[in-house]
């Protein structure tokens, strides 16, 4: 009964996404309010229906109802509470109508916060959400209906994957799908702006926070896969450059680019068009994303439906939204005027070669990501293109964006002297080459790729602390503390997104520089040795957990004379899907990571060990982590909240902030 | 300068940053590309040498054997045509196991072993990764013809 009620209520939310895709657009072009007004209470009430509807399929999880199909193939009655709960979105439906709560959650959080937009743009905006809802309901309704029943019942479920029954299931799939389907709302705004024909600085003021704030759940969401796979998958890697891995991170590039360019369009009008095929793509790629990794072309963990038609439906959908949105944009772009004009040496400029940049980067990675799929598409035979493509392709396209990313906020906008710049920007250069040599000296690992990851983290972190004493010295005046208080936070949240990135490239260089692992066959008693570290293996013991047999094994690590921790491995046994899995134990430190995993047992009764040391790798999500910190700062700058209630003309707000 | 030349040189700046990163991109392209082969495809010869590729493939039955150091691990690749062994050192995928599909990468040796870098296995246990289900597809098919 409880799975019917859910699966009426998500038909329910569909017709009102319909609605609402439909009745403010129609007003927005006959300037009827009350249409208009449609928009608001519909969006509303589908979040409602599309919450009751999970809420069905959460109750059917937890109380083990195997007379649903998804639950019967997802979970098991002995599977522990937390992860019969993730195994909701554990699987092709049920991340869809996670997906779709997602963009309703967006919807109903844009009918809340933005309630100061004119009523025209408003009731666009809401239609253009309306439409893509519409699209991913009826995508969920027609070809993945997660209320199918499964007739006669299953008595026991087939549970939940083990590599999924883990706590970075519970929150990397909802961050990385907020970050997703957060850049619908960008586009949304764009689209908005171009059926409007106004795309000035107040539209991009609207976007910004939108957009900062989709990006940071994004950032979020790929930098918590990023740590689930180094530990869950036992090879003490933090990224693959999987396509799955890809799909995410296309739509994090150009959505910084994204971020970046409506920083433009809101202080100098300039950019426009460009700032609308920003979002545009962001958008695109997040829906490829979901195509990719949904549609079960890329073999991956990922990957849970195989059926051609859900993968045909998606495509169909996603050449819609493309094809659509750039038809609007060839017809409307004509009429945007260039906007502010800005001289060679200028903050603009800096900002357009890392956009471009940027722009290839993403293209680069979709080239890598697509091609293969291409051709095999066009059975031209089977490829695949591995981390040295992008490895290669990454270091010469991230190098500028990363020298120009500190050069930038010393330049003035629309025009700045070079020698200036150059007077102050070579001293903090020069001491960063030389710091980064010296310091590859001192770790003892000197190749052009560790001096050049050391520099470059140099530069950031040089730059940082220059850009921060300019700021409080441009405050002539006032004492030290009111010139610090009266920085807005905006400008505090670019300086720490700035600051993780120099943290991520230490954490980087570092790991692929000093990184060492072994694999050891030991018996109890033995011991190894890595990067001064030594391993004694203490032997196994059973130890069974709720849904899964597994042996642990105990090594103590001492350094010298000093015990530095005892670590457990497991290698477990999934009884209901008859999986083996390992479980890598992990001693974190703020300098270095230990981490040991379980392989198999041999016939004389020693173990196969495998022993990893990775220094610095946790300054990867310190990183990661400063930069989502920056992005929730930019987002809650005051001037968001207080301009939004009147207009102001453009420059106005670039006098305040700059 | 004028203006207008400053737009020129502006543009021109961009065009050709352009058109450098997008050289980059495609040379590295062409130089990283790993090509997939098939077992029957690499019996008959059309592998590259010195070069790395893949093979796909079912693991042979009673085919895993590992050496007296117990980390090199001997295996062969099947697509139930032909059979190609392979060495490897290093710690296995959970799902690696005899019957089941595989994917390797490496290089072929002159002893006619191919020395893998990296094995890949499924993820669940009704999943097949797509190259080595079309390798088993491929010889299956050519099986066929030549009964017929």
């Amino acid at each position: 009964m409880i799975p019917e009620l859910g699966h009426f209520s998500l038909i329910l939310a569909l017709v009102l996404a319909f609605v609402q895709a439909v009745v403010p657009l129609v007003g927005a072009s006959r300037n009827r309010l009350a249409l208009m007004a449609v928009g608001r209470p519909a969006a509303q009430g589908q979040f409602l229906f599309i919450v009751f509807s999970f809420g069905c399929l959460t109750w059917a999880f937890v109380t083990s109802d195997f007379s649903l199909q998804l639950a019967a193939t997802n979970s098991h009655s002995e599977t522990p509470l937390i992860y019969k709960i993730t195994g909701v979105w554990g699987n092709h439906e049920g991340s869809l109508l996670l997906w779709a709560m997602s963009l309703s959650l967006w919807t109903v959080a844009v009918t809340v916060f933005s309630r100061n937009l004119p009523d025209v743009f408003m009731a666009r905006v809401l239609g253009v959400l309306g439409c893509v809802s519409t699209g991913f309901l009826s995508f969920t309704l027609i070809t993945s209906n997660p209320f199918d029943r499964l007739l006669p019942g299953a008595a026991q479920g087939r549970d939940l994957n083990p590599l999924l029954q883990d706590p970075g299931m519970i929150i990397h799939p909802p961050l990385l799908y907020m970050g997703y389907v957060g850049f619908s709302v960008a586009f949304a705004f764009a689209i908005a702006a171009l059926l409007s024909g106004r795309m000035d600085a107040a539209w991009a003021r609207w976007s910004r926070p939108w957009t900062t704030v989709a990006w940071v759940f994004l950032t979020s969401g790929i930098a918590v896969g990023s740590g689930w796979a180094y530990y869950e998958l036992g090879w003490g890697g933090w990224w693959f450059w999987d396509p799955v891995e890809n799909a995410s991170f296309m739509p994090w590039l150009l959505g910084t680019a994204l971020m970046h360019s409506l920083a433009v369009t809101e202080k100098r009008g300039a950019f426009r068009s460009w700032t609308v095929l920003l979002a545009i793509g962001a958008f695109s790629l997040s829906l490829m994303g979901t195509f990719l990794v949904r549609s079960g072309v890329l073999t991956s963990v990922h990957a849970f439906a195989t059926d051609p038609a859900r993968g045909l439906f998606i495509l169909a959908l996603l050449v819609l939204v493309i094809g659509v949105s750039l038809v609007l944009f060839a017809w409307r772009a004509p009429t945007l005027s260039g906007g502010g004009s800005f001289g060679l040496v200028s903050r603009e400029s800096a900002l357009l070669g890392n956009n471009v940049l940027l722009a290839v980067a993403s293209g680069s990675v979709l080239l890598g990501t697509l091609y293969p799929l291409f051709i095999d598409a066009l059975n031209l035979g089977k490829i695949s293109v591995g981390p040295p493509y992008f490895e290669t392709v990454f270091v010469p396209l991230m190098t500028p964006v990363i020298v120009l990313m500190m050069i930038g906020p010393f330049v003035r906008w629309k025009g700045d002297d070079g020698d200036r710049i150059l007077r102050k920007v070579a001293p903090g250069l020069v001491a960063s080459a030389a710091l980064g040599l010296g310091l590859a000296f001192a770790i003892g690992h000197v190749s052009w790729r560790t001096v050049l990851g050391l520099s470059l983290a140099a530069w950031v972190l040089i730059g940082s602390i220059q850009i921060l004493v300019q700021r409080i010295a441009d405050r002539r005046g006032a004492a030290p503390g009111a010139r610090l208080r009266s920085i807005p936070s905006s400008w505090w949240g670019m300086w720490l997104a700035h600051l993780g990135i120099g943290v991520f490239i230490i954490g980087v260089t570092m790991v692929g520089s000093l990184n060492t692992q072994i694999q050891v066959k030991m018996m109890p008693g033995d011991t190894a040795q890595l990067a001064g570290y030594t391993f004694t293996f203490r032997g196994v013991k059973d130890s069974p957990g709720a849904n899964y047999a597994a042996a642990r094994a105990t090594l103590d690590v001492t350094r010298g004379d000093s015990k530095i921790a005892t670590l457990n491995p497991e290698k477990r046994f999934y009884q209901a899907q008859q999986m083996p899995m390992t479980e890598a134990s992990i001693d974190i430190g703020p300098f270095r990571d230990v981490y040991v995993n379980l392989g198999d047992q041999l016939e004389d009764g020693a173990w196969v060990v495998g022993l990893f040391y990775r220094p610095f790798i946790s300054w990867i999500w310190l990183g990661c982590t400063l930069m989502a910190l920056g992005g929730v700062f930019a987002a809650a700058d005051r001037r968001y909240r207080r301009l939004a209630e009147r207009e102001v003309p453009v420059g106005a707000a670039a006098r305040q902030v700059a | 300068m004028k203006p207008r030349s400053k737009r020129l040189v502006l543009l021109g700046g961009a065009v050709a940053l352009l058109v450098g990163a997008v050289a980059l991109v495609l040379t590295a392209f062409q130089q990283n590309l790993v090509f997939f082969h098939t077992p029957t495809e690499v019996a008959e010869g059309k592998a590259p040498t010195g070069r790395a590729f893949r093979i796909g493939g079912l693991v042979e039955q009673g085919s895993i054997k590992r050496a007296a150091d117990g980390l090199t691990v001997q295996f062969a690749i099947t697509d139930t045509a032909k059979v190609i062994p392979v060495t490897y050192k290093g710690s296995l995928p959970d799902l690696f196991s005899e019957g089941k599909g595989a994917v390797v990468q490496g290089t072929m040796g002159p002893d006619g072993q191919f020395k893998a870098s990296e094995v890949l296995a499924k993820h669940d246990e009704n999943y097949m990764p797509p190259e080595a289900q079309h390798a088993v597809d491929e010889a299956q098919k050519t099986a066929k013809t030549v009964k017929q």
